[in-house]
């Protein structure tokens, strides 16, 4: 028996009230200990995507199931999400510890045991001496740390990232993308990963579900099988080389297809 | 940071004393009469001479300026609060908040000293009417302005509008509030002086615009100068204090703050 997926998405579109078509119908699942890399151009709906997964926004038709239930029952315990944005989107007036600990604040969790998680979460992402800073006294790369400290302070059993390195500079990327890799490992996290980068898919997925923009759609679901760990040997491997080559060619056949015609 | 606590304080003392010297000079030059333009030496006589009369007036124009500025600022952020829970509500009142602005205290005013039988009361509610609108459209803008992320993450979290509002909107607008906290308290000062004039109270509670007119039909112009200079000193310190607050309360992480304490 097939266990019941962690997101279940049928037929899920997205049309915006201005009546641009967002997202044609998409079939997804992400399975218990996935790590799935949404890979597409911009304006592809990775983004739209992600919201519909995350519960912000509601898909316009077909549905979506989270541990084979509504959205509601996600709540319970063992059912949290973690998000990570685009920016770090941190609260600039909080030190960076009660910045962590907000999702666990809002959920009116116990004082001390939270304490515990923060600096669990801080010392997993490595920024335990920074835990009373402001956030702009932090790099670009350690502020985005600390929100991805406190997407995981409540240990989440789905953590949905959004392009999360992709202002970063190519050295902080790749080792941001490295401490990911170590954490989805050590933590058993399920992982859904939005990127432009057809190299940081490759490096970081179990499966590629490759996206085309007008409208947005997934045209497939690529299967990385690569052993884990994954380190800078992999990087500069053929096999990753082909990997990016195959992707690479189906997002170029849908731009062509695109092209021809509009 | 020596160097520009100097250039701040130490170059406009230098204005200033260049300035009375030069005023001083040309008064003894032409050797205009006291009773057109008094020479700064003569004003100083008569701030001193005047000490007793002036200080105490001084004294009812602050408390009146003070207590205008105390009530603008409660009523006006509550007013911001109740804006912001509703489109409605903001969309219904908001032009009323501009008519409050945009009508001269001085034609409102004689009707306010009417209506309101104690005129301490009318005086500061003349004051409070001319400092709260900065409050309320500041405010306003501010608890309008949370950051689109963070306002996600608070959804992602469960947060009650409660909790949002608590620890999202109400941090995220202090800068905003500080902001129009600043221009209130120099409207509450001429707003406390304006309605003065109207009233024209006299006796025991009589402000410093008393003073002015009183002066000014007794030709004493040493003492209107002398009454001048205190208005000002006034609305300087006003200003000061409430830089301090705002100081004191965003200091430690507010880009506005920070530069100027670099």
């Amino acid at each position: 028996m097939k266990a019941v997926p962690v997101v279940a998405i049928r037929g899920a579109t997205k049309r915006f009230p201005n009546g641009t078509q967002a997202l044609a119908p998409v079939d997804l699942d992400v399975h218990d200990g996935e790590f799935v890399s949404l890979l597409g151009p911009s304006g592809c709906g990775k983004t739209t995507l992600l919201n519909l997964i995350a519960g912000l926004a509601a898909p316009s038709s077909g549905s979506i199931e989270w541990w084979g239930g509504p959205f509601a029952a996600t709540g319970g315990p063992g059912r949290k999400l973690g998000f990570v944005f685009q920016s770090p989107t941190l609260m600039p007036w909080a030190r960076v510890a009660a910045n962590v600990r907000l999702p666990l604040d809002l959920a009116h969790a116990d004082r001390a045991a939270a304490e515990r998680s923060v600096a669990h979460a801080l010392a997993l992402v490595g920024l335990s001496e920074f835990a009373r800073n402001f956030p702009r006294e932090l790099s670009g790369g350690m502020q985005m740390r600390v929100s991805i400290a406190r997407a995981l302070v409540n240990a989440p059993d789905l953590l949905l990232l959004d392009e999360p390195f992709g202002a970063l500079d190519e050295f902080t990327r790749e080792r941001l993308d490295d401490e990911l890799l170590r954490l989805w490992a050590q933590q058993r996290l399920t992982v859904v990963f939005v990127t432009h980068s057809i190299a940081e898919a490759v490096f970081l997925s179990t499966r590629v579900a490759v996206m085309a923009a007008r409208p947005g759609r997934v045209l497939d679901a690529v299967a990385i099988d690569e052993p884990f760990p994954r380190d800078g040997a992999f990087r500069v491997s053929t096999k990753f080389a082909s990997y990016a080559q195959r992707l690479s060619r189906l997002v170029a056949e849908a731009g062509n297809e695109a092209t021809a015609a509009g | 940071m020596a160097r520009s606590t100097l250039l701040r304080f130490a170059a406009p003392a230098i204005v200033a004393l260049a300035a009375i010297a030069l005023w001083q000079f040309l008064t003894d030059l032409y050797d205009v009469p006291s009773y057109l333009v008094p020479s700064p030496a003569v004003v100083l006589g008569a701030l001193i001479a005047d000490r007793e009369l002036l200080l105490r007036s001084l004294a009812v124009t602050l408390g009146i300026a003070l207590t205008a500025l105390l009530v603008a600022t409660v009523l006006g952020a509550l007013t911001a609060l109740v804006f912001v829970q509703s489109r409605w509500i903001e969309m219904s009142l908001f032009p009323y908040a501009v008519m409050l602005q945009v009508t001269p205290i001085v034609a409102i005013a004689p009707l306010i000293i009417i209506w309101v039988r104690n005129t301490w009361s009318a005086l500061v509610l003349c004051a409070v009417v001319v400092a709260i609108f900065p409050i309320i459209s500041n405010t306003t803008l501010g608890l309008r302005s949370a950051d689109p992320g963070l306002v996600n993450l608070f959804r992602l979290c469960r947060a009650s509008r409660w909790q949002t509002l608590a620890r999202l909107r109400i941090p995220g607008a202090l800068p905003y509030f500080f902001g129009g906290l600043r221009i209130a308290s120099g409207l509450a000062l001429i707003g406390a002086v304006v309605a003065e004039f109207v009233a024209g109270t006299g006796g025991s509670g009589a402000g410093l615009a008393y003073q002015i007119l009183l002066a000014g039909f007794q030709l004493n112009i040493p003492r209107l100068f002398a009454a001048l200079v205190l208005i000002t000193a006034a609305g300087v310190a006003l200003f000061a204090l409430t830089l301090a607050v705002s100081r004191v309360a965003l200091g430690r992480w507010h880009e506005s703050e920070l530069r100027s304490a670099d």
